[in-house]
């Protein structure tokens, strides 16, 4: 099966700024792709790459099979929903959605009717007669995301489509997205620096860190399998326990990360890894507590349940945890 | 108190605004008076008699057709310039990034802070060096100078309040660089041309110093008026072309002003 996207060796460079470095990635029909990372990561320029906004410095990219350097944005079958929405302020909702049919010369009735039935699945029936600053922020991303689905592109491209919303809005738009999605059956490619939003709605993830990406793989992979110290740090809020404390539990010496909620306060269950330590810091989450606890100089997070009962400040506490949750990260960054 | 716009001035205040105002512009009033006055050699206070004879010979003198027609050409050209160098100007400068750009900036708007007569001497003096004869076109050359000024002015306020992702939406959705300038760019900074462009052409219009040193035995309006009050004859006919270009300039100020005055809800971004 052809690529919906294909990155070979893919760099852009500013200058000496290497934006994007070396990327290959293959994004698959039909499939929701993550791109996470911190500003600066190359993962913007990555969708800008694909939107045609950007040409590449190297490498090669296609979009579905078809080459896609040199070929410019409004000739590929690619759309994007930016982060700040680009609404075009002097046009209505509904001239703003059917300005795609518009461009491409459909008939006045036809794009009417387009853009109403897209504004109708994006759940704003009826809005075509405002204009973009009567609306709020959820309205508009919803405005955005119809402009770009109207003209049934191969492959949306979404910019941060959810950072300016408040969280109560954004959860609901993840669902929504995500069932949109499926629905749809359109290829998906998603830029956030929200780990928590990447991990809950997409299929892959491809973590990127200056320019490069560190590791492309599903949620729970990338999650419970980083492959590098980065990955760890970025994704969740793992421990990342240093070569020498490692060796000390009679594993390889190397760094290796171990989630704050695989380990338990006390002793529990057979066979499990037994730490002892000092209370350093605790505090309530509400759902759960953290609690930091300080072993052999070593800080570690632990993500204890609500309920458990909670050592005080300054107490000895006992850590234990499973093997198999220590994950063994490889030597590069 | 401060936001209370109905709150009466202090009487002190409304003296001070009625006599800024007296200030500017009785004078106005009393060129207007005078292109009623019976009186045609001096002008004697107050006027002997009220006529509208004037109008009539004004309408009759070729000589001032010659001049109106000339101004007229001049400051359609030059606007028409400007526009398009001035355009071009400011989507260079607010909407790419390159080597030079704060400099070229401040270039465009110096000719507008340097005095006229530096201008006019320097045009003056380009000219003669390049044995370029007086003409119609440099007087629209010196003119075009200072019009860029406005134009660049007003386009690169507003290029700066569009944002650029507005373009690349419209590029993503399917519109090529003529479609985007179209439908996006133009309706986005179209009133800011207008605006530009009617400032341009009533600065052309009024415009004698620059003129002075480029257009040398041709009369644009103002320089008419200049010759006609050095040498009087049939003085009323100068006050009643003044009358005039005070219309016909005021009336593009006042539009430009009212133009730009709602821009804030036409350009604001999508943000």
């Amino acid at each position: 099966m052809t690529a919906a996207v294909l990155f070979e060796n893919v760099s852009r460079h500013f200058g000496a700024v290497r934006a994007v470095d070396a990327v290959d990635l293959a994004v698959a029909e039909g499939e929701f792709f993550a791109m996470l990372g911190p500003s600066g990561s190359g993962k913007t320029t990555c969708l800008r790459l694909m939107a045609g906004f950007e040409q590449p410095t190297a490498g090669h990219i296609e979009i579905f099979g078809e080459t896609a350097e040199g070929v410019p944005p409004y000739r590929r079958s690619v759309n994007t929903v930016f982060q700040d929405y680009a609404l075009f302020p002097h046009l209505s909702i509904l001239e703003n959605v059917a300005y795609g049919l518009m461009v491409k010369g459909a008939a006045r009735e036809e794009r009417r009717k387009a853009a109403e039935d897209a504004l109708a699945m994006v759940k704003l029936p009826g809005y075509g007669v405002r204009r973009p600053g009567q609306l709020s922020g959820g309205q508009r991303q919803r405005v955005a995301l119809a402009r770009a689905l109207v003209n049934k592109p191969k492959v949306l491209l979404l910019d941060e489509p959810l950072g300016a919303l408040d969280l109560k809005l954004r959860e609901q738009m993840q669902e929504e997205l995500k069932s949109l999605q499926k629905s749809l059956g359109i290829t998906f490619v998603f830029v956030t620096h929200d780990q928590g939003e990447a991990l809950s709605m997409a299929d892959r993830i491809a973590v990127f860190n200056d320019g490069r990406i560190q590791q492309l793989g599903t949620p729970e992979e990338v999650y419970k399998q980083p492959r590098t110290r980065f990955v760890a740090d970025f994704v969740g809020s793992s421990n990342i326990l240093p070569p020498e404390f490692v060796a000390q539990l009679g594993a390889a010496p190397q760094f290796a990360s171990l989630r704050p909620e695989a380990i338990s306060l006390g002793q529990s269950g057979h066979g499990r890894l037994v730490l002892d330590g000092t209370v350093l810091s605790r505090s309530f989450l509400g759902a759960a507590n953290r609690v930091l606890v300080i072993v052999n100089g070593t800080r570690i997070n632990v993500m204890s349940p609500a309920a458990a009962s909670i050592p005080a400040e300054g107490d000895p506490v006992q850590l234990s945890f499973d093997r198999t949750d220590l994950h063994l990260m490889e030597a590069a960054s | 108190m401060r936001s209370d716009k109905s709150a009466s001035a202090p009487f002190g205040l409304k003296i001070a605004a009625a006599g800024g105002l007296l200030f500017l512009h009785l004078p106005l009033l009393l060129i207007f008076l005078y292109a009623f006055t019976t009186e045609e050699k001096s002008y004697q206070f107050p006027p002997p008699g009220l006529t509208l004879k004037w109008f009539a010979v004004t309408w009759e003198r070729a000589d001032v057709w010659q001049a109106l027609w000339l101004s007229v050409r001049v400051a359609s050209i030059s606007t028409m310039i400007a526009l398009v160098l001035g355009t071009l100007c400011a989507a260079a400068v607010s909407q790419t990034r390159f080597f030079g750009r704060e400099t070229i900036s401040l270039l465009v708007i110096l000719p507008i802070a340097l005095p006229g007569i530096i201008t006019g001497i320097a045009l003056r003096s380009a000219f003669s060096l390049a044995d370029i004869p007086f003409s119609f076109w440099t007087i629209v050359l010196g003119h075009a100078t200072f019009c860029i000024v406005v134009v660049y002015n007003n386009a690169v306020a507003r290029f700066r309040r569009v944002s650029g992702s507005l373009m690349e939406a419209s590029m993503d959705l399917g519109a090529n660089g003529f479609q985007t300038f179209r439908y996006i760019i133009l309706p986005n900074i179209g009133t800011a041309l207008l605006a530009g462009g009617m400032l341009a052409f009533a600065l052309s219009f009024d415009e004698v110093i620059v003129t002075t040193f480029t257009g040398g035995q041709q009369s644009t309006l103002p320089i008419w008026m200049l010759q006609e009050l050095i040498r009087p004859r049939q003085r009323p006919v100068t006050n009643v072309v003044a009358m005039v270009v005070v219309i016909v300039t005021f009336l593009p100020i006042l539009g430009a002003y009212y133009l730009t005055r709602d821009g804030d809800q036409i350009a604001g971004s999508g943000k």
